[in-house]
């Protein structure tokens, strides 16, 4: 008799291990729930609410959740994928996204889970924020009209380039994103462009100088595939390799 | 914010405030006429409302945003915007030249820009007026009416444009606003199976082109003192030439002629404009008056667009193109062709030249290299300088050292014939306003005029007799005595 542990996600069986979420779980088994501040290599977050499933009657929020056997998940009813889309609307009228104009359109996870949700216009009034760029970096630009708060560049600047380069600062609608430098600038700071925290971004917030469109349009990360296909793992892999223009593991 | 309103306690205390954004969107062609003592019409003047105020906007981006980002400032031809601010970022990244790769991708990109663009303005805008004549009833005389009457016309116009976005998309990855060109050079070239896809109907789109200068020049010569006299003034022409003196849209040096086919300037390096074109402001205009500068404010605005072009160039590359040149020129009988009207047939061998120089391109190996880019050492500013549809544009940027841009400064080609457009106003004005009513007739002359410019104003995207317009005649008190409105549905009112 088998002692797999095992719970249910839109009705599939989803084996799982102790101490694993209902996010790693599902990714391991090539399910797919869309997500922002998660990245699977690094610690969760759970703070985008974008990953939010249904279980046994209450939302969770599954880059947290530890997988437990008998659990009956929603990840894609259309009662969620409304709960979704709604955050991803705020995430969108919260800061400054002009896709159209961006470099990062086409290879952006926050569009491309716009997308997966059928997001079609930001529903709520915008905020249109005054926020500025950094290109004091010689070699990365930071527009913060695209950043999400999602965190990522704090966590892994700080438990894996080790550098602890940013910070999020304020409260409520006024937190941001700063630099720890002195002249809070980034160029005096010590990240460089090999920095994990840099490549990790999910939108265009963080991108490296000169760089811009040099992707032709049909061959971005998700022009050719949607999100939900291209998964996690690949998706780290092409990514990386979008963003230094060459492969990754040479 | 949104719902705080509706469900706020005391509505009846709270003011809503609605800007309209449709009164800037649709901009009316407004013109005033202002009358001297004689009667005659001493200055016309087309106001410009659109302000995009794109050059601030563009002030704080990346430099390597500009060439998809400036492209926004233009839904008809975003193409030439994009390759403008290609070509200035070129200079900013140090690429000195640019790969035969990079530079053959992108003048097709142009010429597909350029073929989309004249067939567009041909076929939709303009063939009713010129098969209809220009007193046809306004019901009639639009591009239903050249369906119904024409259809076979009407396909080859439809299909035309639709090979020109073919091709935008191609090279650039979207037919509109797409991001081949990158700073230093191209973010792709064409696979084999591309052009084929584009080998297959080029010979077609050759023979159209073919017809619709024909037409062109059955109508122009039925009613050739009409229309070499229409709004016909006399202007130096500008435009950009190749090394050799022929015909060239994508990359040459400057040259401008006076009224009578005096160089003025020749073969000048375009990144030093400013030494020979300087811009007037008025108060009445939003758009900016330039001039050339050894000539002044007064006597030197000139006329860019298809007709400069065709009058300034020593040949065209291309065996049909230049063919229709040396007809086209003869009409002027050894002095240049000041016939306003004489865009239209100019604008159609430039359609002419381009489906040629697309099928001479698509044979050009340097098509699917893979060479794409070049690099040198940054510099702190670019000047492009492209022949646009409608005339020579000019962009120019400097950035700071982080990259930044601080300062930009754009010449679009309608600004550059702005004088020139109010001079054609005027003078048809004089010849068809009778004492001090104004007519529908005049209405739709001036229309007619406006349109012969290509501008690329909203007001000039509607279809002919559709063009929304105020006509306004003040006397030589500054006081108005009458004025004329058309709305988009080609309804006239006399609103004074
Ligand atoms: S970061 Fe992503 S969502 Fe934001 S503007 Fe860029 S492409 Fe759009």
């Amino acid at each position: 008799m088998s002692t797999e542990k095992t719970f249910r996600l839109d009705g599939k069986a989803i084996p799982f291990e102790d101490g694993e979420t209902v996010m790693d779980a599902a990714l391991k088994a090539g399910e797919y729930i869309p997500h922002l501040c998660h990245n699977p290599d690094f610690e969760p977050h759970g703070s985008c609410r974008i990953c939010v499933v249904d279980v046994n009657g209450r939302h969770q929020c599954s880059c947290t959740l530890p997988a437990s056997e008998g659990m009956d998940v929603d990840n894609s009813s259309e009662a969620i994928t409304n709960k979704r889309r709604t955050l991803l609307q705020m995430l969108f009228v919260e800061g400054n996204h002009v896709c159209p104009a961006c470099e990062k359109s086409g290879a952006c996870q926050l569009q491309a889970v716009a997308y997966q949700t059928g997001m079609l216009n930001p529903h709520f009034t915008h905020f249109f924020p005054k926020r500025s760029i950094d290109a004091s970096h010689p070699d990365i630009v930071f527009y913060f009209n695209r950043c999400i708060l999602c965190g990522l560049c704090v966590r892994v600047s700080r438990d894996v380039d080790k550098k602890a380069v940013f910070s999020l600062s304020g409260r409520g609608h006024r937190t941001r994103i700063i630099f720890n430098s002195p002249s809070g600038k980034a160029v005096d700071t010590e990240l460089a462009i090999t920095d994990k925290a840099v490549s990790v971004c999910p939108t265009g917030a963080i991108l490296p100088k000169h760089h811009g469109y040099e992707t032709p349009v049909g061959e971005r990360l998700y022009d050719c595939l949607p999100i939900s296909v291209v998964g996690d793992a690949a998706k780290h892999h092409t990514a990386k390799k979008h963003f230094l223009n060459g492969d990754p593991d040479e | 914010m949104t719902s705080a309103l509706e469900t706020a306690a005391n509505p009846q205390d709270m003011k809503r405030i609605v800007i309209e954004p449709l009164t800037r969107v649709e901009g009316h062609g407004k013109v005033t006429l202002l009358q001297g003592k004689n009667r005659n019409i001493r200055q016309a003047r087309l106001h410009i409302t659109e302000f995009r105020g794109f050059e601030k906007f563009i002030q704080g981006r990346p430099y390597w945003e500009l060439p998809v980002l400036v492209q926004r400032l233009c839904g008809i031809c975003p193409v030439s915007h994009h390759l403008a601010a290609a070509k200035a970022t070129d200079m900013i990244v140090g690429a000195r030249e640019l790969t035969p790769t990079a530079e053959k991708v992108r003048r097709l990109m142009h010429y597909g820009q350029t073929l989309q663009s004249h067939a567009l303005h041909f076929f939709h805008l303009c063939s009713p007026d010129l098969l209809f004549g220009y007193d046809d009833e306004v019901r009639h005389r639009n591009v239903v009416g050249v369906i119904e009457d024409s259809p076979e016309l009407a396909k080859q116009g439809v299909l035309l444009r639709k090979y020109g976005q073919e091709v935008i998309r191609v090279t650039a990855g979207k037919r509109i606003h797409g991001t081949g060109a990158i700073p230093g050079g191209v973010n792709k070239s064409l696979s084999k199976d591309e052009i084929h896809y584009l080998q297959n109907d080029i010979a077609q789109m050759i023979g159209w082109a073919q017809g619709a200068v024909e037409l062109m020049k059955t109508v122009f010569f039925e009613q050739l003192d009409y229309h070499m006299a229409f709004a016909s003034i006399e202007t130096s022409m500008m435009s950009q030439v190749r090394g050799d003196g022929a015909f060239e849209l994508y990359h040459g040096g400057l040259r401008a002629r006076d009224h009578l086919g005096e160089t003025i300037f020749d073969h000048v390096d375009y990144r030093n404009y400013n030494d020979y074109i300087r811009e007037s402001v008025k108060d009445w205009s939003y758009m900016k008056f330039p001039f050339i500068t050894s000539l002044g404010e007064e006597e030197g605005w000139y006329r860019v667009g298809p007709l400069a072009r065709i009058n300034n160039c020593d040949f065209i590359s291309t065996p049909l193109a230049d063919a229709e040149r040396k007809e086209f020129m003869a009409v002027g009988k050894g002095l240049p062709v000041q016939s306003t009207m004489a865009y239209h047939w100019a604008r159609l061998i430039e359609l002419l030249h381009c489906t040629e120089a697309i099928a001479e391109l698509l044979c050009d190996r340097d098509l699917i290299g893979k060479d794409l880019r070049n690099k040198g050492v940054m510099q702190e500013c670019g000047t492009g300088v492209i022949e646009a549809p409608r005339g020579t544009l000019f962009h120019h940027y400097e950035i700071n050292d982080e990259g930044i841009v601080e300062k930009a400064s754009l010449i679009v080609s309608t600004t550059n014939n702005n004088q020139a457009m109010n001079e054609s106003i005027r003078k048809v004005a004089n010849q068809y306003l009778d004492g001090h009513r104004l007519s529908e007739a005049l209405l739709n002359q001036v229309e007619v005029a406006i349109r012969a410019y290509d501008p690329c104003l909203s007001c000039a995207t509607h279809a002919i007799g559709k063009m929304p317009m105020e006509l306004n005649l003040m006397d030589d008190r500054g006081e108005l005595i009458d004025r004329l409105e058309k709305r988009v549905n080609g309804q006239i009112n006399r609103t004074l």
